[in-house]
């Protein structure tokens, strides 16, 4: 089957929670939305996930046109019980980025001088806390040099570089995991943490990766191809999962 | 006791400069009433604790706030509080951003009387630069691990908003989340909670199982009813965000002109009353 970035975007996402087992999993964002779904229903059945109010649901339901009548709700998960399990790092969170740096400092506080932005953002939101607790991987739907710079205005995020500042017992929690764009999948497996080209989208040339990125990623040797969506994972994904085609309009290619 | 008060009274124990704790979370179960009773006032340079939505940036937007210690800001279905954003942008107030956890901490901290309480979050982010005075503290024990020493924070006033109440300050949420609206109430010396309705004491568990009375009377000193008295906040079950409206609102930080038309409209009225009088029928 002939398939889009989106939908290879969706299963790079999907692919960060592989292995999580019974954990909760979050996401900022449409494409991460779909991505928990696809990885519960193929890979991951015991990932849990919340309905994005305050119930956990036992059910997969399609991102929109949702029936609440047919609703299997398996827990009750109030704000302050989700910090509560963050904070014991029982999560796996997807987070969106204004910015990130080659050590996975993320930003999506405020562009600009933080007493007197250009731009006021999301705030802080729980990205201090969600990084030093437990993972976090992030999808960037518009790779391009501005999101992908030298250094972030605000750390919301912590990355590497500080984590390791912290000493030994305060990063034992800390992890990010994998960052994926609408062009490819990174991650943070070089000697000193710094951002790493895993693969590149059908499609995307490594030019058009480096471009884009505003400061230099490792690179090794060939660069594979993120892996094409399988015809399962397709059918899924548009017959169960997004029957509308809300993941098309996230990603421009 | 009874408890029964109006929305000017409980306003009236504010002064200028105090330190005011809303609950509610984003564009969820917000005290509008009393919000919009403030914005009656001459009230000035308020510091507010919110898990911030339209009462962050309605007060924004009339310059009662001096203050504005937060997580985050936001309308739900509209991201990013423009009112907000505005202020902000001009550096109009002072943030003291948070980890949203930290914010519960900080309250949780107040509410139990504790100089603070140990978190990791913050270690690492800019949290500690935004505000400096945020100290770290090493664990007396062998680990030695060092954490954010979470100092509490005290609230003057808070106000919270729930779906039912008796006239002597019990009340009950019957939506999905009772937020931290219990912190609010703890963390604070004075005390006022608008309700949808008022309802007898023995009616409170016709509405609810036991487990949705989440503010028992000591935490309350006032009690105040308020029918659609968190618009355009949702309040479920009793109603959902009006969201023509909350569009409305937010249109308004693109003009100053619309500010102003929408400030005479629906803002500068005598009473809550004329509020709900003046809202366009469905």
């Amino acid at each position: 089957m002939t398939f889009t970035r989106a939908e290879v975007c969706t299963v790079a996402v999907a692919e960060v929670f592989r292995g999580d087992g019974e954990i909760l999993a979050s996401a900022f964002g449409t494409i991460p939305a779909l991505a928990i779904r696809l990885a519960k229903l193929t890979f991951e059945p015991d990932l849990l996930m919340t309905d994005g109010v305050a119930f956990l649901r036992a059910d997969v339901p399609p991102m929109h046109g949702d029936a609440e009548s047919e609703a299997v709700v398996e827990g009750w998960l109030p704000f302050r019980r989700v910090f509560d399990l963050l904070w014991s790092g029982r999560r796996h969170i997807v987070m969106v980025a204004s910015q990130i740096d080659r050590h996975g400092n993320h930003n999506f506080a405020c562009i600009g001088d933080f007493r007197k932005p250009k731009a006021q953002l999301l705030g802080m939101r729980g990205a201090p806390g969600n990084t030093i607790n437990h993972p976090t991987s992030y999808w960037i739907p518009n790779h391009s040099p501005a999101v992908f710079v030298e250094a972030v205005d605000v750390v919301s995020g912590v990355g590497y570089d500080r984590a390791a500042a912290l000493g030994d017992r305060s990063k034992r929690f800390h992890e990010i995991r994998r960052v994926v764009s609408n062009l490819g999948v990174f991650d943070f497996a070089t000697p000193d943490h710094s951002m790493r080209l895993v693969s590149v989208h059908p499609g995307v040339r490594v030019e058009d990766v480096v471009e884009n990125t505003g400061f230099p990623l490792v690179i090794e040797g060939e660069v594979p191809e993120t892996r094409a969506p399988s015809d399962a994972e397709l059918k899924l994904l548009r017959e169960k999962i997004d029957p509308r085609g809300a993941g098309q309009k996230e990603v421009r290619v | 006791m009874d408890k029964r008060t109006t929305a000017a009274q409980a306003v009236a124990e504010l002064r200028d400069g105090m330190t005011l704790g809303i609950g509610g979370w984003g564009s969820r179960r917000k005290p509008m009433a009393l919000v919009r009773e403030i914005l009656r006032t001459p009230l000035k340079d308020l510091t507010l604790v919110s898990y911030g939505g339209p009462d962050v940036g309605l007060l924004c937007a009339a310059g009662k706030l001096r203050k504005v210690v937060y997580g985050f800001v936001s309308l739900d279905s509209i991201p990013l509080e423009p009112h907000f954003r505005l202020a902000r942008q001009a550096a109009a107030i002072e943030a003291a951003e948070l980890d949203e956890g930290m914010l519960q901490w900080g309250l949780y901290a107040a509410a139990l009387r504790l100089p603070f309480l140990p978190t990791r979050a913050g270690l690492g982010s800019d949290v500690l630069s935004i505000n400096p005075d945020f100290r770290r503290v090493k664990s007396p024990y062998d680990d030695g691990e060092e954490l954010v020493a979470m100092p509490a924070i005290h609230l003057d006033v808070a106000f919270i908003h729930m779906n039912r109440a008796d006239a002597r300050g019990n009340g009950q949420f019957l939506g999905p989340d009772p937020y931290f609206d219990d912190l609010f109430c703890m963390a604070a010396k004075r005390r006022f909670m608008s309700c949808e309705k008022i309802v007898e004491t023995a009616d409170l568990l016709k509405g609810g199982s036991v487990h949705t009375l989440a503010i028992n009377r000591s935490m309350v000193d006032g009690v105040i009813e308020t029918p659609n008295g968190a618009h355009f906040t949702e309040c479920p079950p009793d109603y959902g965000r009006d969201e023509d409206f909350q569009r409305e609102y937010a249109a308004t930080a693109r003009d100053p002109k619309a500010w102003s038309a929408f400030k005479g409209r629906y803002l500068d009225l005598p009473d809550e009353q004329a509020y709900q009088e003046a809202l366009p029928t469905t």
